[in-house]
């Protein structure tokens, strides 16, 4: 089988990144570069956003190819983030690829966002047939393969646990995203204060848990409400899994998206892989977030399995959700 | 007087086994602290959904829905003994010769529905195919309510057990719940249900 060498762009919400990867037998990351857009304060504006990747892309694209040491003319496919994600950020991601794929005359891969983080998770897990508990800013959902799809076993009914952490975050003060700040505050305490936690069968809701960790910020000290919150809202997405482990019994935990980055959600998860007999893999911190390497990766599979759209039929779509995709590549 | 015999399975919450009461079979549902959770959040938890799955299987029953006999619950322990139910979960029998069980599944959440109950879990391994009728169990997350989003949510969890475990007959099962929910709570009941469910799927991904 030939190389293939994919151009990734990766814009669905703050982060603009561009990455190389080559699959042969095996995939190679040859680079990623990330622009992560960090508002002053407050959370992400879609209009802002979008105008800092509009800002960056020349720049991070440049420096994605050269750390690949990779011209335009040798990509053979150019994938883009087509959704699901903040229309204006993924827009300036689809009009770089689609313009690149017009002017060097290469084809037009549309990846899935939440698709890109499984398939690179796979990639750099080595799992083959996991459970996916996917958390980020964009999803909460628990999902396993059958029938050519990735099918949701447990989301969330309300907030994602992104927006969870970083809507408290926001009512607290802390620069978005504030996930990290949770966390190193949370491991000053082990003080637990009683909060509304919400398990609906495989399902979480954690509005309620919101509004009360909200109104505990003038009362109680600052580290513990960041313990009891992340205590009791991975509590939930750990029920939850384990659950999902239960009921597929399947061999393989893969955890993905940006909060996989969290400690304390791991080792919450180790026990129960523990327990359900179960091997748990993480997604490399590196990649846990958006990155460009989920797109490049994802868009090569597809690629490979004859996947491209014509420059006229690139769309971006805001609400496309990752069990409507077909899957009818192999990895 | 309990004896635990043999483990049947060791679900996410809690464990089940085959045991016997006072000599009888029975089953024994054991909620055992879980390592992962502070102690007080994790006694909290098993605490409370130990005694409402008791006040529920004994309350759905009044609504018209096979459920075990509980013959002792015991708080300190987080534990229940019950009725042994013999018979495969619809989650092993379910194939294309056998959806129309689903009509079942469907009739006995809609009595629930019709009684306030939401059952909040209602997977196909929580029905258990007993000489020809389905018995329901596992009511641990179980809560009154009739508000049509916690009835929506109860359908949307059967919706995606079906999906996660079953997915090669998924639509052709969920429509066949669909069908014996309404022919319990009527058409109207069914569609602004239906309706519900299709919100909470838009919501879940990418607010």
């Amino acid at each position: 089988m030939a190389e293939l060498l994919v151009l990734g762009i990766e814009s669905t919400a703050h982060t603009f990144s561009c990455s190389v990867v080559r699959k042969g037998r095996k995939g190679e990351i040859l680079s990623n570069v990330n622009s992560v857009y960090r508002p002053e304060k407050g959370g992400i504006h879609p209009r802002e956003a979008a105008r800092h990747h509009t800002a960056v892309a020349p720049e991070v694209l440049k420096e994605c190819l050269d750390a690949a040491r990779v011209g335009i003319g040798e990509l053979d496919a150019i994938a883009y983030s087509a959704g699901p994600g903040l229309g204006p950020c993924l827009r300036v991601g689809a009009v770089v690829a689609r313009a690149l794929a017009y002017r060097y005359g290469k084809p037009l891969v549309p990846v899935n966002h939440a698709i890109g983080h499984i398939e690179l998770g796979r990639l750099l897990t080595g799992a083959k047939d996991p459970v996916v508990l996917l958390v980020s800013g964009g999803h909460t959902a628990i999902a396993c393969f059958g029938s050519r799809r990735w099918r949701v076993f447990g989301e969330t009914l309300d907030l994602t646990i992104g927006q969870l952490l970083d809507q408290f975050g926001r009512a607290a003060g802390f620069p978005s995203p504030s996930g990290p700040l949770i966390e190193s505050l949370a491991k000053r305490s082990d003080r637990f204060i009683d909060l509304p936690y919400v398990v609906k069968g495989n399902d979480v809701s954690f509005s309620g848990l919101l509004t009360a960790a909200k109104k505990l910020l003038s009362k109680e000290p600052l580290e513990d409400v960041c313990y009891s919150l992340q205590e009791v809202a991975f509590s939930m997405l750990t029920e939850v899994t384990e659950r999902a482990l239960a009921f597929s019994e399947k061999g393989e935990l893969m955890v993905v998206g940006g909060v996989a980055a969290n400690e304390r959600l791991r080792s919450m998860l180790e026990f129960v892989a523990e327990e359900q007999g179960a091997e748990l893999k993480v997604v490399p911190k590196a990649y846990s977030g958006d990155c460009g390497a989920q797109i490049a990766w994802t868009g090569a599979l597809e690629f490979e399995a004859g996947i491209s759209v014509p420059v006229d039929e690139a769309f971006v779509r805001q609400d496309w959700r990752f069990d409507r995709v077909e899957v009818c590549w192999s990895s | 007087m309990l004896e635990l015999v043999r483990l049947v399975k060791k679900g996410a919450e809690a464990s089940v086994y085959f045991a016997s009461w006072f000599g009888e079979p029975a089953i024994a549902k054991v909620r055992f602290p879980k390592a992962y959770r502070h102690e007080k959040l994790d006694r909290r938890i098993r605490v409370s959904r130990t005694s409402s799955e008791a006040k529920f299987i004994r309350e759905a029953r009044e609504a018209g829905v096979p459920t075990p006999l509980i013959y002792f619950v015991d708080l300190k322990n987080t534990a229940i003994v019950m009725q042994y139910v013999d018979g495969p979960r619809l989650k092993d029998v379910l194939s294309p010769d056998t959806v129309g069980l689903c009509r079942e599944v469907g009739r006995l959440l809609a009595r629930l529905h019709a009684h306030g109950i939401v059952h909040n879990d209602p997977t196909t391994s929580n029905f258990i195919l007993h000489k020809g009728r389905l018995v329901m169990v596992d009511f641990g997350l179980s809560i009154h309510s009739e508000r049509l989003e916690d009835r929506a949510v109860d359908l949307h969890l059967l919706k995606e057990a079906l999906a996660g475990g079953h997915s090669d007959i998924a639509p052709k099962a969920f429509s066949e719940a669909l069908s014996g929910y309404s022919e319990v709570l009527g058409e109207g009941a069914k569609a602004s249900v239906v309706r519900r469910v299709a919100d909470i799927e838009r919501r879940g991904r990418y607010a």
